[in-house]
């Protein structure tokens, strides 16, 4: 099941350079790891542990996975994750 | 009402029915409008708490220099009361913030350094604890870190929202320094633990993710995810989209980051009319739309206006 994966200007090394690219998986987790198969490192920048790093933001369809069941955050076909660093407000 | 001064009048905001946006007579939402603030928004309330504070712990004397990382808001409210009491205020205020801003600060004698637009208001943050280290003397009040931004809203916004609608099911507020969220979340856990507290974050356009490497992000040290139900990462085409709603549907000018609040409230309110529950959503207006006229975010297309904000800092 093919998902959208938006990377941020940061990762793109990782994606030779393409903004959003896909990745196929029943939970975000298994997405990354897709995505790490074919952009090896991406992961280990988004992932630490069994948690998202305290410095990134994963959204699948605009929710925050931290609120959704983090890695294990289920994902369908036609879902779209955006990874994005953390920034200030206010 | 009658206040003693400008500084007595803030808080005790209006909260408005939004009957033509409210999906049906069970799902209602309502608008909290921090925008009738003394300088027009939510930060009146924390600029008032966080000098008081830093008054009463001796931080703060006649004739002090305060310093603040802000990308508008937070600087505007400073400016207000440190003139009020007699201090002189040095905003550090990213470069990709609407002209508006900049001419208000300067209306209440604020004193500008600008950051660079790359990095937003991270970077703003790490030029002002920069000065701070070379100005020891000056007070860097921080609201990103200083508890009296949340439990101001802890201790008035949060009861005011109860008072006024004590069947609210839902509190929807922007995500910024999460000061916001953090107090009303803190005070509703513990007063009414049922509510559900809704965090709506401004996505930008990508100059201001441009940072170095991803250990260069922020969250800020307020923060506590445990105070809030669930966060949305809403951008700027549904945050136009909504706020333009917002004014033609209920007459409500608002600033674009409650276009953003608006758009997750919205969704919860659609989560409710399909489960069949009754739900009373409380939408925090943290400002006007006047300061953002100059952004274009009010004119043309949806699409125009989203290009233009493109690399703006509109929340």
């Amino acid at each position: 099941m093919p998902v959208e994966v938006k990377v941020p200007t940061i990762l793109r090394t990782y994606t030779d350079g393409e903004k959003a690219v896909t990745g196929t998986g029943g939970t975000l987790g298994e997405v990354l790891h897709d995505l790490d198969s074919r952009h090896a490192g991406i992961r280990e920048r988004v992932v630490d542990g069994d948690a998202v790093r305290r410095f990134v933001n994963v959204y699948v369809n605009d929710e925050d996975v931290r609120f959704t069941g983090g890695l294990g955050t289920g994902v369908s076909d036609g879902d779209t994750v955006v990874i994005l660093p953390a920034v200030a407000g206010g | 009402m009658r206040f003693d001064s400008l500084l007595d009048s803030v808080g005790r905001t209006p909260l408005v029915g939004l009957p033509r946006l409210s999906p049906s007579a069970d799902v209602r939402l309502w608008a909290k409008l921090e925008d009738r603030n003394p300088t027009g928004s939510v930060k009146d309330r924390v600029a008032l708490a966080m000098v008081v504070a830093a008054e009463k712990d001796g931080r703060l004397r006649p004739g002090c220099t305060i310093l603040e990382p802000t990308s508008g808001n937070t600087g505007i409210s400073l400016a207000m009361v440190a003139r009020l009491r007699g201090y002189r205020l040095v905003c550090v205020l990213p470069e990709n913030t609407s002209v508006e801003r900049r001419q208000l600060l300067g209306m209440w004698g604020a004193e500008i350094v600008t950051s660079p637009a790359e990095g937003g208001s991270n970077e703003a943050v790490r030029v002002a604890k920069a000065l701070a280290q070379e100005h020891p003397d000056w007070v860097l009040l921080y609201q990103y870190g200083n508890p009296a931004n949340s439990d101001v809203h802890h201790d008035t916004t949060g009861p005011e929202i109860l008072a006024d609608l004590p069947e609210v099911t839902h509190v929807v507020a922007g995500l910024g320094t999460t000061g916001t969220l953090m107090g009303v979340g803190q005070f509703f856990r513990t007063a009414r633990p049922e509510v559900r507290i809704v965090a709506a974050e401004p996505r930008y356009g990508e100059l201001v993710y441009g940072l170095r490497n991803l250990d260069e992000g922020f969250v800020p040290e307020l923060y506590d995810e445990a105070l809030i139900d669930t966060r949305f990462s809403v951008g700027p085409r549904d945050a136009i989209r909504r706020v333009r709603e917002l004014l033609d549907l209920e007459g409500i000018f608002a600033g674009i980051s409650t276009g953003a609040v608006l758009h997750a409230a919205l969704g919860e309110a659609a989560r409710a009319v399909d489960a069949r529950k009754q739900a009373d959503i409380a939408v925090v207006v943290a400002d006007g739309g006047w300061k953002y006229l100059s952004t274009g975010a009010f004119e043309g297309t949806v699409e125009e206006a989203e290009q233009r904000l493109h690399h703006q800092l509109w929340a």
